[in-house]
């Protein structure tokens, strides 16, 4: 059992990200404490984390007695009274470190992430979970008092730091009244209106935060599922119920939808005419996974982002509003907005007919001449016209993407995929989901979707080699993971060596 | 301008005697200097004294009045050269760096000054950069002042302490005739506290009034036959004085009962940790009131032999508190209880770890291990550790990077292209923010051999192919890079080629102006293009680029520089002003304009979810804390898609490597006009209706086909 100092020293130590204002909340917990009787030390190591990196400040109060006491410099695990963590996985350092006691310590954290560098750069979804950290801090903690700080923040039109000593203070951790840290934020006598703004929402939030793991909102809540709202969608809505297996029900409406939105309603149509063979050979395995995997595949390659996609999305009215709204644009203010584009050779001849974007691309002459146009990246100006309307003029080529040299492509390497998918389906379903789920190396644009390609191919290829061998299922995994390890091929080629398969040319590019 | 403003700490330097001062532990010592007459002050910024040097830069109109000379100085050698006019003249002198990077610079001077000794108190003030937060290699100060003989003083903690020794230090200086250095660790220089003012003292003596009435004493000076008595006169007179004004001031302190079977010796610095593992074990309370006898060492070195003999007299065991290492004082220790014949048993760092800082937890494992072996009555009874509640790779590093919209981000996203077009080359990197770069995302960089030494970092590669690449900071390249890097490669007829980081401030220290700053300054002379003063010296390959944020152009002159036929060093300087005070300059000026009602613009990025396939590349060729992930809102896409932050100041980078590394069309530039003028929101409007009825059309059509 960890218990309090019992001269009544109160430790608090604060966890924030360089740049966060953590150095602000601790100098007003310092002024709020000197101005009621507390003699207040605080220190912090700023040096370079102070450029983005985790930093401690750490502040000891002690009743003014007369005599001075011997203050600490540095949290000691064990003996923390307050944490105050600026982020969930900064709450999870203090709980790591030790700082955060049982029976003892109030941690008061904000329950929204800022990704670290190896979370954010992973080429798949590198996050790490939040759960493992909630659970922590409610299991570890004598109180915590968790809720999205930064979100309280942006709606109050302030900084996170006020919203933390608005929590604070509503914890009543420390023996202070609400009007004491208040006096504090005026004292400082920088943004104060915002900052008890900020205050105000964080001692509102704290006294309703969740007090249990239970309670803590899940970070996706479910989505419904699309409902059709035309006679088209009604009769693809339909054909879903009829053919497919309920496992694989929600992808495939979400697939159609998308299909009917990217092309027409015949091409949503190929995709159940696609899919439905598919699921004739899956056993049921954990509720259609099969069908339910190959569905999304199916449906994320064969809206493949090609120009007049691009075009399609730049240009729509209800992208123009999401824009405004994300950037938060006021009313009185003018939006222009600027697109980064940079289409090759390649891709212009992509999304001519067949014929002719084949004739430009294999012509060496031709191309050489042709390139020096695209090698430059082009800032594309939507909100005027002289770009607008080119890109919406392309965007109406969709009626004509049947016929475009892109389209013959992917829907040959389509063909090529559910191929080997649907052989391998008929000896071993476990391999079979694997592969519609290794279509998720596919995407991207340029040299990133090349890079996927290829690497689909290789792994494609080690398929065809292994068809008959056993463990088929686990070696696309671990080949597909390596895939994803980085940006290079290094990891897989190595996993491939591991498994003895020679690299062969790509069965599907 | 620093980082920071610090006018109303500067007001603080003004109080008086009965005032009360209030503040960190390293402004405590500027209030010291002044309050202790000092004629000169002198330092090279870094963390943890980096507020020293922006408060006196601060208070000019202060020191004028007051008759105290101060300088940024342009290197730490630079700064302690400087303690040459105590030498001659009772001047009192301080100088202050950041330790022990900034010692090993000042190296040179320091033992030309502590040989010939002086005249005035000399402080060379250090903050002793270890530990947690520490971004140099973990090694003591204590050997540079036992090498040089120069006293070295470690106060208690608090800043009344501090400030009392700040005087003391003069006093002790002035009348042992050697250079005394204060040491103060990085948490002691960002403490908060109080203590009691005095009034200012104008020195005695001016630095000018010296100059006018020249003082020559060949004695003093290193050079034969003085050289040699000056060793001698360190033995006989300066060490003995020394002894005498420490023993006869008590600067080291006796705490808890004057008597017991055992002891313990601490470093002054170390005290409040070490007061805090007692209070843990039960041994002491929140007031220092120790139930064992303490010796508090605020002066390290030299030892007291006859103050370490009464301590430890009667003692069957004593433990030495001494963080880092070597153990120079339990080595000390040793030798002294051995030449007064004592059987006092010393334990240190065995019960110690014998490396890395020392926080009360440490000490009071440490303290627990001394008692089971030397006073098992007092020792606490063995406890289970406490198992983690989480796993190590529950929670992420976070190692520090380059702030948002840093104009150095850029250049390193440039060799990132142009790696994947030439293949890696070896990177000498230097000291400053830009060292980032051997992080994650960039890893570029395969060593770094101090401050302004990046350029001679790479001086032993002679490639017959590849050339080697230097990188090299402004602050260090005014530091001494200028000589040590490119007059060395100009000399040598290397090939490398360097890259110079102009980001108009000495950044990584907090921003102070250098010479090529772009910055008026009143006080100092500021604009000298690094351009010039690399052709100065005999660089004819040269290629200023004044946007860093142009990737395409960053990564073509650095392909160029490392391709080109023309012989000898290539440098490249990279030019965009550090975005922290970019920003700390602007945005106040910006929110100013808008309130006015003038027209501005204010630009930031984002990200299409739509057309954003969640690959990340763009994330590894930037790493900008604003550039982040988030879940994707598309059913079918699982992976998280790029997502940019309201805290993007709209750099550009984002946009400009999808450009140069032809990555997607994601990216967009939001430009939002404030205050328009009426021709302009005209056009807007019309604009507008005219794409809004094409978008009706496009709307239309989707609707026939939506499912």
């Amino acid at each position: 059992m960890v218990v309090p100092n019992p001269e009544g020293r109160i430790s608090l130590a604060i966890l924030a990200l360089g740049g966060q204002g953590g150095g602000v909340l601790a100098d007003w917990i310092l002024a709020t404490a000197e101005a009621n009787g507390f003699i207040a030390q605080g220190t912090s190591v700023p040096g370079v984390a102070q450029r983005t990196g985790s930093t401690i400040y750490y502040i000891e109060l002690f009743p003014a007695v007369g005599t001075p006491p011997v203050l600490a410099l540095s949290p000691v695990p064990g003996d923390v009274d307050i944490v105050i963590a600026s982020e969930l996985m900064e709450a999870g350092r203090a709980i790591q470190r030790g700082f955060v006691s049982a029976g003892r310590t109030v941690l008061i954290g904000s329950t929204h992430r800022i990704y670290a560098i190896a979370e954010k750069s992973a080429r798949h979804d590198g996050r790490r979970p939040s759960e493992r950290i909630l659970e922590a801090a409610f299991a570890r903690a004598g109180r915590f008092i968790g809720f999205d700080m930064d979100e309280a923040a942006s709606r109050a039109g302030s900084v996170i730091s006020s919203v933390m000593l608005g929590a604070l203070a509503a914890s009543g951790a420390l023996p202070f009244p609400r009007a004491a840290f208040e006096a504090a934020i005026t004292a400082g006598g920088i943004a104060v209106p915002a900052n008890l703004r900020g205050f105000a929402a964080g001692w509102d939030a704290a006294g309703t935060a969740p007090t249990s793991l239970r309670e803590q909102p899940t970070e996706a809540p479910a989505m419904s599922l699309p409902a059709p709202r035309s006679a088209t969608g009604h009769t693809l809505a339909a054909r879903i119920s009829a053919e497919l297996p309920p496992g694989a029900h929600r992808n495939s409406l979400e697939a159609v939808k998308r299909l009917a939105d990217y092309q027409d309603a015949a091409y949503a149509a190929l995709f159940l005419d696609r899919l439905k063979p598919i699921a004739d050979l899956d056993d049921g395995t954990d509720n259609h996974k099969l069908t339910a995997e190959t569905a999304r595949g199916l449906a994320l390659w064969m809206s493949y982002e090609d120009t007049i996609r691009v075009a399609d999305l730049k240009t729509r009215d209800t992208r123009l509003a999401r824009v405004r709204n994300e950037v938060k644009a006021g009313d009185a203010e003018l939006l222009r907005v600027t697109e980064y584009m940079h289409p090759r050779l390649q891709e212009v001849c992509e999304t001519l007919p067949a014929g002719l974007g084949r004739f430009i691309l294999s012509s060496p002459a031709l191309r050489g001449r042709l390139e020096r146009f695209f090698q430059k990246g082009r800032h594309v100006e939507t909100t005027q016209l002289r770009w607008f309307v080119p890109l919406w003029l392309l965007a109406q080529a969709r009626t004509y993407r049947r016929g475009t040299l892109r389209y013959q492509e992917e829907q040959h390497r389509i063909t090529a995929w559910l191929g080997l998918l649907t052989s391998i389906a008929r000896q071993d379903v476990a391999a079979a989901t694997e592969i519609a789920l290794t279509q998720r190396l596919i995407k991207g644009y340029g040299d990133t979707f090349e890079r996927g390609l290829r690497q689909f191919g290789l792994i494609a290829a080690a398929i065809e080699s292994r068809r008959n061998a056993p463990g088929l299922a686990p070696l696309i995994a671990t080949l597909r993971d390596a895939a994803l390890a980085d940006e290079t091929d290094t990891a897989l080629l190595q996993a491939l060596a591991a498994a003895n398969i020679g690299v062969v040319s790509p069965a599907i590019a | 301008m620093a980082e920071r403003s610090f006018k109303k700490e500067v007001e603080d330097l003004r109080l008086g005697a009965g005032d009360i001062f209030h503040g960190e532990g390293i402004l405590a010592v500027t209030k010291a200097l002044l309050q202790s007459g000092v004629a000169y002050v002198g330092g090279y910024q870094g963390s943890p004294i980096s507020h020293l040097m922006d408060v006196f830069a601060d208070a000019n109109s202060l020191l004028t009045e007051l008759g105290v000379h101060f300088e940024a100085s342009a290197s730490e050698a630079t700064a302690a050269a400087m303690l040459a006019a105590s030498v001659n003249y009772p001047l009192r002198g301080a100088v202050a760096w950041k330790s022990v990077v900034g010692t090993n610079v000042a190296s040179d001077a320091l033992s030309n000054v502590a040989s010939g000794g002086v005249t005035g108190g000399a402080l060379i003030i250090v903050g002793e950069d270890y530990g947690e937060g520490s971004s140099i290699m973990q090694e003591r100060t204590h050997a540079f002042a036992m090498k040089s003989q120069m006293w070295l003083l470690d106060p208690r903690p608090n800043l009344t302490s501090i400030v009392d020794m700040v005087e003391a230090g003069f006093q002790l200086s002035e009348a042992s005739n050697t250079p005394v250095m204060l040491e103060l660790r990085v948490r002691a220089c960002h403490m908060t506290g109080s203590f009691l003012a005095k009034d200012n003292r104008r020195p005695p003596l001016t630095v000018s009034q010296a100059a006018a009435a020249p003082v020559r004493d060949t004695n003093r000076i290193v050079l034969p036959p003085a050289n040699f008595l000056h060793e001698q006169e360190k033995i006989e007179k300066r060490w003995p004085a020394a002894l005498a004004f420490i023993a006869e001031n008590k600067l080291n302190e006796h705490m808890g009962p004057a008597d017991g079977d055992i002891g313990i010796i601490v470093q002054g610095g170390m005290f409040n940790a070490l007061n805090r593992a007692l209070e843990l074990l039960g041994l002491s309370d929140s007031f220092g009131n120790s139930q064992l006898p303490i010796l508090c060492l605020n002066v390290t070195y030299p030892l007291l032999p006859s103050e370490i003999a009464a301590f430890c007299a009667g003692k069957h065991s004593v433990l030495i508190v001494e963080e880092g290492q070597p153990e120079f004082i339990e080595h000390e220790l040793n030798t002294l209880l051995r030449r007064a014949d004592l059987t006092t048993k010393l334990y240190g760092k065995g019960v110690l770890p014998r490396a890395g800082e020392y926080g009360a937890h440490v000490l009071r494992d440490g303290v627990a291990g001394f008692l089971r072996a030397a006073a098992p009555a007092l020792a606490p009874p063995e406890q289970a550790p406490i198992v983690p509640a989480l796993a190590p790779a529950d929670v992420p590093q976070r190692p520090a990077g380059f702030c948002t919209g840093c104009p150095e981000r850029p250049i390193f996203t440039a060799m990132k292209l142009v790696e994947r077009e030439l293949g890696p080359s070896h990177v000498s990197a230097d000291i400053g923010c830009h060292l980032f770069s051997i992080l994650p995302p960039f890893n570029i960089g395969n060593t770094t051999m101090g401050y302004g030494l990046g350029g001679a970092g790479a001086s032993a590669f002679k490639p017959d192919g590849k050339r080697a690449i230097a990188i090299m900071g402004d602050g260090g390249f005014w530091h001494n890079g200028l000589t040590s890097g490119i007059g060395n490669a100009v000399f040598n007829k290397d090939d490398t080629v360097t890259l110079i980081v102009d980001n108009g401030y000495s950044a990584a220290t907090g921003g102070q102006d250098i010479l090529s700053s772009n910055a008026l300054n009143d006080d100092r002379s500021t604009r000298h293009p690094i351009e010039r003063a690399v052709r100065g010296v005999g660089g004819n390959w040269v290629r200023t680029r004044t946007n860093t944020y142009d990737v395409a152009g960053m990564r073509d002159t650095l392909r160029e520089a490392l391709t080109t036929k023309q012989a000898g060093p290539k440098v490249i300087v990279a030019q965009s002003e550090c975005m922290l005070n970019k920003q700390r300059r602007e945005k106040p000026l910006v929110a100013k304009a808008i309130k006015a009602g003038k027209r501005m613009t204010r630009e930031r990025f984002g990200i299409d979810p739509d057309t954003c396939t969640g690959d990340h590349s763009c994330i590894r060729l930037s790493g900008c804390p604003s550039l982040s992930v988030r879940p994707n809102p598309d059913p079918l896409r699982q992976d998280p898609i790029a997502h940019v932050d309201n805290s993007c100041v709209g750099c550009g980078l984002c946009g400009e490597v999808s450009h140069a590394a032809v990555l997607c069309p994601s990216f967009y530039k939001a430009t939002l006009v404030h205050n328009p003028g009426r021709w302009e929101r005209l056009r807007h409007a019309l604009r507008g209706r005219i794409i809004a009825s094409l978008q009706n059309l496009q709307a239309r059509s989707l609707a026939q086909r939506s499912f």
